[in-house]
């Protein structure tokens, strides 16, 4: 199999040589060659052929040089749109959005939180109506959209049903960006730039073909896309001293000045944490790819953040007077969240962040609470109630 | 590296477990502590017949890998067993051995202080783990040489905290020794070898904590609900079992670099050592105050892992011993 594959990345290199054309016309025909995501199906660029022989394709193509596909610009697309659309898309929905999508060509964004839905997300209030032309119409009001000024098409979930409990009444849509109805305004966040935005939705017109799944089942959709996003964010596979403790175990190395007997015994503590962590998300891909799925998966992004949140954290208090100071407070409308292009201050308070996008590390808790030890729930009282009738 | 376990590995504890339940319930190894009887020969017998001191024999094609596995279940039933001395310490020396042996050495490490006069041992080393069982002793001299011994010693058992591994101060009075190696890496890589596999016995006495500790919360009642509906318990538990799944790819991690020999196996074991050293006494710490009153007695087990899991802290290098050798390994330097 990893001869085929590397056999099939040199036939595409030689046809098309990726010095000579368009990087968007090699990424297309990487695509069409099955070894953009070769665990996808044949026909939607990939090969079927198991995920980790991912890396065999990825490592042959960097070492000649073929540009990609930028995954940091496009996450949302590559992390949770994709996997719920292969999932629940038909295939003309496949064939339609998933090429573009991997290429980078349609960037995507997620409009699930709303003002008064996060972390109790199916209590969400956004409407979607349908017409007799076959065509929904969508109002409400979605926040913290990440990329929403870049996206070409969002993952929606809007109320179809409020006569039913919340978690029945949903359905999931794929929403045309471009669409008069919807307004993008940016949200400045803490640190100074504006990623994510709010998103006004007027008479948003969604036609019938562009739902995901059937009319109710958003729910059941959702998981599908919040699973992938919480993998997607603690689970990148990488080498001992990779990421953030690279970054500050270089700083230590290089500038003797900063250390303090304290500062070092914290460090070698996080340096273990670290590679703990990275341990755990490893057996967790060896668990995968032998065929047996853990609950590790779970945990991941709770680690992530909380190593994340501790690192910067030391970050700054390593740099001293330098930790003082703050690269930049423009309000600008990034096109991606870059970790390693700014100075300490701002990945110690963009790391913020990370215990409460794609579910907060309360949540996940609860989560690994509930489903992972079989803790019993918590008394609730909004489990079989209508949604019209839930207190707001 | 394969962090996962093998077919085989997962055989060997299916019998280990089936054997272990059977011979050593909790409630005996409770009742020879109590009784302070100290280990239980029947049973090392027993898993001597079930081929445990030769995992190691490399015609059996035995390695680490296996050793650690056994090492979980022992963490996991906390039977009295001398495998940590026989199997891992004296074993890293002496590969599978018949007779029963431990490393001479301080539980909580030391220089050797024992001197060698023309094979002649004389010397006190405290604190030694399963030596009160040990036909024989590897003992390391000053400057790092090994001898075995087989007499001319006395072994005296001290009052210790780990009711389940009692320690013992063994007295060298011009003991015949027979010279095993004069380099002393093979004593360091003794040391690195037991506290590589001292972190698979945190392993499994950590997973076992945190186990009995959701059993009883589940079925514990208070306020007319389960306690373990609580959030505040809720989130200290997930808490704790995510540090016992990092444990556990850390553990493995260990075991798999010392049975490949993997050149980095000593950053490995600082690494897992530090993470489940730390990891074991917080799941026995949160056992006895999550099961309230009743985790303060004598009666019940969790007592017996809080001695284990505190006493295997400071045993082979404490977790912050290990994290300063890292310094040097990784090149992080004061
Ligand atoms: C940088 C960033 C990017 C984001 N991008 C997107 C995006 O692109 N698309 C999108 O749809 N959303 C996005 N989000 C929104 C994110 O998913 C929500 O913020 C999150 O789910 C929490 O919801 P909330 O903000 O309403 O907080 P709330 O739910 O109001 O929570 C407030 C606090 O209460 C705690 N809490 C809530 N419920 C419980 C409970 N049951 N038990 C214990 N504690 C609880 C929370 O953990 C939190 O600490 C983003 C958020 C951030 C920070």
């Amino acid at each position: 199999m990893t001869e085929e594959l590397r056999t099939r990345v040199h036939e595409l290199l030689e046809r098309t040589p990726p010095q000579d054309v368009d990087p968007i016309d090699f990424l297309r025909a990487r695509f069409d060659a099955g070894l953009a995501w070769v665990h996808f199906p044949v026909g939607l660029g990939g090969l079927g052929a198991p995920r980790a022989l991912q890396a065999v394709v990825d490592a042959e193509l960097a070492a000649a040089g073929a540009p990609d596909n930028d995954p940091r610009r496009i996450g949302i697309g590559l992390g949770m749109a994709a996997p719920t659309i292969l999932r629940y898309g038909t295939e003309e929905q496949q064939r339609r959005w998933l090429r573009p999508l991997w290429t980078g060509e349609e960037v995507w964004c997620q409009l699930f939180s709303e003002p008064g839905a996060g972390s109790d997300l199916a209590a969400l209030a956004t409407r979607a109506v349908p017409g007799p032309d076959g065509v929904w119409t969508v109002d409400g009001q979605k926040v913290w959209t990440s990329t929403a000024h870049t996206a070409r098409w969002a993952i929606l979930i809007a109320r179809t049903d409020p006569a039913v409990p919340k978690h029945r009444g949903i359905t999931y849509f794929v929403c045309d960006m471009t669409d008069p109805g919807v307004e993008v305004r940016p949200l400045r966040q803490l640190t100074g730039e504006a990623e994510f935005n709010e998103v006004f939705l007027t008479g948003v017109r969604i036609p019938d073909t562009d739902r995901l799944g059937a009319v109710g089942e958003g729910w059941q959709v959702a998981q599908t896309t919040l699973n992938n996003e919480r993998v997607s964010i603690g689970g990148q596979r990488m080498p001992r001293e990779g990421g953030l403790i690279g970054m500050v175990a270089d700083t230590w190395r290089t500038r003797p000045e900063l250390r303090t007997p304290e500062l070092h015994q914290r460090l070698l503590a996080h340096w273990v944490d670290a590679e703990v962590l990275r341990l755990t998300g490893e057996r967790l891909r060896q668990q995968l790819a032998a065929g047996q799925p853990g609950p590790e998966g779970a945990g991941g992004k709770l680690g992530f953040a909380r190593l994340a949140q501790q690192l910067t954290g030391f970050e700054v208090e390593l740099l001293g007077e330098e930790g003082l100071g703050y690269d930049d407070w423009s309000f600008v409308r990034p096109e991606l969240v870059d970790f390693t292009g700014r100075e300490a201050g701002y990945r110690y308070l963009r790391a913020k962040g990370n215990s409460i996008e794609g579910g907060t590390s309360e949540v996940l808790r609860n989560i690994i609470a509930e489903r992972v030890l079989g803790l019993p729930p918590e008394p609730r009282t909004d489990k079989d109630v209508p949604w019209k009738e839930l207190s707001r | 590296m394969n962090l996962l376990y093998t077919e085989v590995e997962e055989e060997l504890r299916a019998s280990l477990r089936d054997l272990l339940t059977d011979r050593s319930p909790i409630d005996a190894v409770l009742a020879r502590a109590t009784a302070q009887q100290g280990y239980d020969p029947s049973l090392w017998r027993e898993l001597t017949q079930l081929g445990v001191p030769e995992l190691l024999a490399p015609e059996a094609g035995g390695s680490w890998r296996e050793v650690a596995v056994v090492m979980e279940e022992l963490g996991r039933s906390l039977a009295p067993t001398p495998v940590l001395g026989s199997v891992v310490l004296a074993g890293s020396v002496l590969g599978p051995a018949e007779r029963t042996a431990t490393l001479a050495v301080p539980f909580s490490l030391g220089a050797p202080t024992v001197r060698a006069e023309g094979g002649a041992l004389t010397g006190t080393v405290t604190s030694v783990a399963d030596a009160l069982t040990a036909d024989q002793l590897v003992v390391p001299v000053e400057g790092g040489a090994l001898y075995l011994v087989e007499s001319g010693f006395t072994v005296t058992p001290r009052t210790s905290l780990d009711l389940t591994r009692p320690l013992a101060d063994v007295v060298l009075a011009q003991a015949p020794g027979q010279l095993l190696t004069e380099d002393p890496a093979v004593l360091a890589q003794a040391l690195l070898t037991g506290a590589g596999m001292l972190a698979s016995e945190q392993l499994g006495l950590a997973e076992r904590c945190l186990a009995m500790t959701v059993e009883y919360l589940r079925e514990r009642r208070q306020f007319n609900r389960p306690l373990g509906s609580f959030q505040a318990l809720k989130h200290r538990l997930a808490d704790l079992w995510l540090e016992v799944v990092g444990a556990r790819a850390a553990a493995r991690a260990a075991a798999d670099a010392l049975a490949t020999g993997a050149p980095d196996a000593a950053v490995t074991v600082a690494v897992a050592a530090s993470h489940c050293g730390t990891v074991a006494v917080r799941a026995a710490e949160e056992c006895v105050q999550l099961h309230g009153g009743i985790g303060m007695t004598w009666e019940h087990p969790a007592h017996l892992y809080l001695k284990r899991a505190k006493a295997d802290q400071l045993a082979l290098g404490t977790p912050g011993r290990h994290r300063t050798a890292l310094a040097e390994l990784v090149n992080l330097p004061a």
